[in-house]
């Protein structure tokens, strides 16, 4: 009976060999596989690259704001103003007030001796080229914020619903719920009009509005991930060999269950910079003339029914917010495709 | 004379579920001696899994709960021990090993993160150390170019590789006890060979313990000194390997053994099956457990749940019926 069933014996020792036997390119060599690989995998796709460059350009635009825009008076936040007409000028319209050095591109590139408004003026005479440059910086500084704080809130809440699970998590969530059922934009005005008063006119209310109103997505997300997680096989080998339970959640659950919510967070920035916009077009948030997209925007708010004629207050903003916005989808896509460990091998 | 190294007394869990109870594991007594291999065997849902994580409480609470019992390791008991105590036990004296080496390694830590992780928690070795050992386990494991391969994750390992990774770590702190759950199951036969011969050579080398936890009876022939079969959250017979092939008892037994394809059979012939489904245990058996499926039942088969009682040649029973005879035992 025995020799019937018993299994044959074969050599254990001949394994077939590494699957990594490849040829290694310099690149390789010097950043390592690992490396190498996010880095080809993030520089595949026409669509990655695209939002590569479009984010890169927008990084240089923010760093390099005082040279391409050299800021007028103390706060270079402030929109430089030619005079206080209120029909905005069309692009191309001579600078005659308040008249900001001449950067060293500009000779070279329009050929002209003369400041001119690149992009016009908005009603006011605030110059939109100032307000896209240096609202680039304030798009970065909004969105980065916004997204740090909100992911943060979010980890927290959501894996300490999710490790403990019971009463707590049930509580955590139903608070989630009753967040999730508030109006998103609605609620952020009510609160950044709320607290606008008490802090006065800066970015900050409009930001605490948002983070208020923005963490329970990162919070869903991170808990069922976790949930999915917590119970593989591999976390219950981890608690076999006796790992503690705080090491088993940061060292084998969370690099498991962090990916969703970090390409849900490289998508965020755009939402966010977007409903910044939203607010500042509504008037909600930093005073008059900060630099910043929305507030160029909502420049055109007198002038919406003749944007036949006053249609660089609308497009050169919208333009710039919407590559701004499409660059992040890019990069969140691919950072989804080359970070989450699911998709490694796959390539 | 070995003295008990593990010896589980009278072990009940059960899981609280919104169907009701289910009563997994109901009153499971066994002895491992140092050095020896003990085979559990059973079809799926038969209690055999549980019991072996109940004893390193690793059973989710809850649902889960264990409701009574005594698992002495070395004159400890297991059960009673703090979270603190149990973590250093895990691991480092009693090692486990899982069905499915596809899942049983975490996906985003390379294999050395992995292997070296228990030798710093429970031996103190320094990341250098742990290295070096690391490698010296893969090698004595059988994995080729181990340095390099401690770099790679683990889905650039094919299925046994990873299964004797797995091993490998479960070894790494030399433990007294090791307990591998189905842990050939996931591979294909001739894997499953190669798997087999390793954990023989490394019983040979290094003489710990083993509880091997099957459903294939061609597996336990080959590596087990004793057998326990189980059935219905019961150790329904347990025997000597030799003796419980030869000699079967319980007619469960029987069946198990009787439904294996044989080589020298002649024509052809419908292989024989048990009719019939294990029992769901929303409630605890108070009869015998396997009477709905036996042909040899009896009346007091249905009123009366049998103990395990020994007949000799270190052969344990629980039946009411002599099936060498097919008369009611007295």
């Amino acid at each position: 009976m025995t020799e019937q069933t018993s299994i044959p014996s074969g050599d254990n020792r001949e394994l077939k060999e590494s699957v990594s036997d490849r040829k290694i390119s310099w690149l390789e060599r010097v950043l390592g596989p690992e490396n190498y690989r996010i880095i080809k995998g993030l520089f595949k796709t026409p669509a990655s690259i695209v939002g590569f460059i479009l984010i890169l350009t927008f990084i240089l635009v923010a760093v390099f704001a005082p040279l391409i825009a050299p800021p007028v008076g103390k706060d270079p936040y402030k929109i430089p103003r030619d005079g206080f007409g209120g029909e905005p000028k069309a692009p191309g319209s001579p600078w005659k007030r308040n008249v900001p050095e001449i950067p060293f591109w500009y000779k070279t590139l329009t050929g002209k001796d003369e400041w001119v408004h690149l992009l016009g003026t908005a009603q006011g005479q605030y110059d939109i080229f100032y307000g896209i440059i240096w609202g680039t910086r304030t798009a970065f500084k909004t969105g980065l914020f916004v997204v740090v704080v909100t992911v943060a809130i979010g980890v927290i809440i959501g894996s300490v619903a999710a490790y403990y699970g019971g009463w707590i998590d049930n509580f955590l969530m139903r608070v989630v719920d009753i967040f999730m059922t508030l109006p998103y934009i609605m609620m952020a005005l009510i609160l950044s009009a709320v607290l606008t008063p008490l802090w006065g006119r800066s970015l900050m209310p409009p930001l605490i509005a948002m983070i208020t109103f923005g963490w329970m997505g990162y919070a869903r997300i991170i808990r069922s991930d976790i949930l999915s997680i917590k119970n593989r096989d591999f976390v219950m080998a981890a608690k076999v060999s006796g790992v503690k339970n705080s090491r088993t959640l940061f060292k084998h659950i969370m690099p498991n269950a962090i990916f969703p919510t970090l390409v849900l967070a490289s998508l965020g920035i755009g939402d966010v910079v977007l409903s910044f916009a939203a607010l500042s077009f509504l008037g909600i948030g930093t005073e008059v003339g900060y630099a910043d997209w929305g507030q160029v925007l909502s420049f055109s708010r007198n002038w919406i029914t003749s944007l036949d004629k006053y249609w660089y207050i609308v497009v050169y903003p919208g333009i710039v917010l919407t590559l701004f916005v499409m660059g992040w989808n890019l990069v969140g896509d691919a950072m989804r495709d080359v970070l989450d460990p699911r998709m490694r091998g796959k390539s | 004379m070995p003295h008990d190294l593990l010896n589980v007394q009278n072990l009940e869990t059960r899981f609280k579920t919104p169907e009701g109870t289910v009563h997994a594991v109901n009153g499971v007594s066994f002895k491992l001696n140092e050095g020896e291999t003990l085979g559990v065997v059973g079809e799926s849902g038969c209690g055999k899994s549980v019991t072996m994580l109940s004893l390193l409480k690793l059973i989710p609470q809850p649902p889960g709960e264990i409701v009574a019992g005594k698992a002495l390791f070395k004159g400890d008991d297991l059960i009673a021990m703090s979270p603190e105590e149990m973590r250093h036990v895990r691991g480092g004296q009693i090692a486990m090993v899982f069905q499915d080496p596809m899942t049983s390694l975490n996906p985003v830590m390379t294999i050395g993160k992995q292997m070296e992780e228990p030798l710093k928690l429970h031996l103190g070795f320094t990341p250098a150390q742990a290295r070096t050992r690391s490698i010296e386990l893969l090698e004595q494991v059988g994995i080729p170019r181990a340095g390099e391969r401690l770099k790679d994750y683990p889905h650039q390992y094919s299925g046994g590789m990873r299964q004797r990774v797995m091993i490998a770590m479960a070894l790494a702190c030399a433990p007294q006890i090791l307990i591998a759950d189905e842990p050939t199951t996931a591979l294909d036969v001739t894997i499953q060979a190669q798997i087999v011969d390793l954990v023989i050579r490394l019983r040979e080398e290094l003489g710990m313990a083993i509880v091997w936890i099957t459903h294939d009876l061609g597996v336990v022939a080959s590596i087990a000194q004793r057998v326990a079969v189980m059935y219905g959250g019961f150790i329904i017979e347990e025997a000597p390997v030799k003796e419980l092939f030869r000699n079967p008892r319980h007619p469960y037994t029987i069946g198990l053994i009787g439904s294996l394809p044989q080589i020298e059979q002649e024509g052809r012939k419908r292989l024989f099956s048990i009719d019939g489904m294990p029992p769901m245990l929303y409630q605890k058996p108070r009869s015998c457990p396997f009477s709905p499926r036996c042909h040899w039942v009896k009346e007091r088969c249905r009123v009366e749940n049998p103990l395990l009682e020994d007949i000799g040649n270190e052969h344990r029973v629980a039946c009411w019926v002599d099936t060498s005879t097919g008369s009611e035992r007295a």
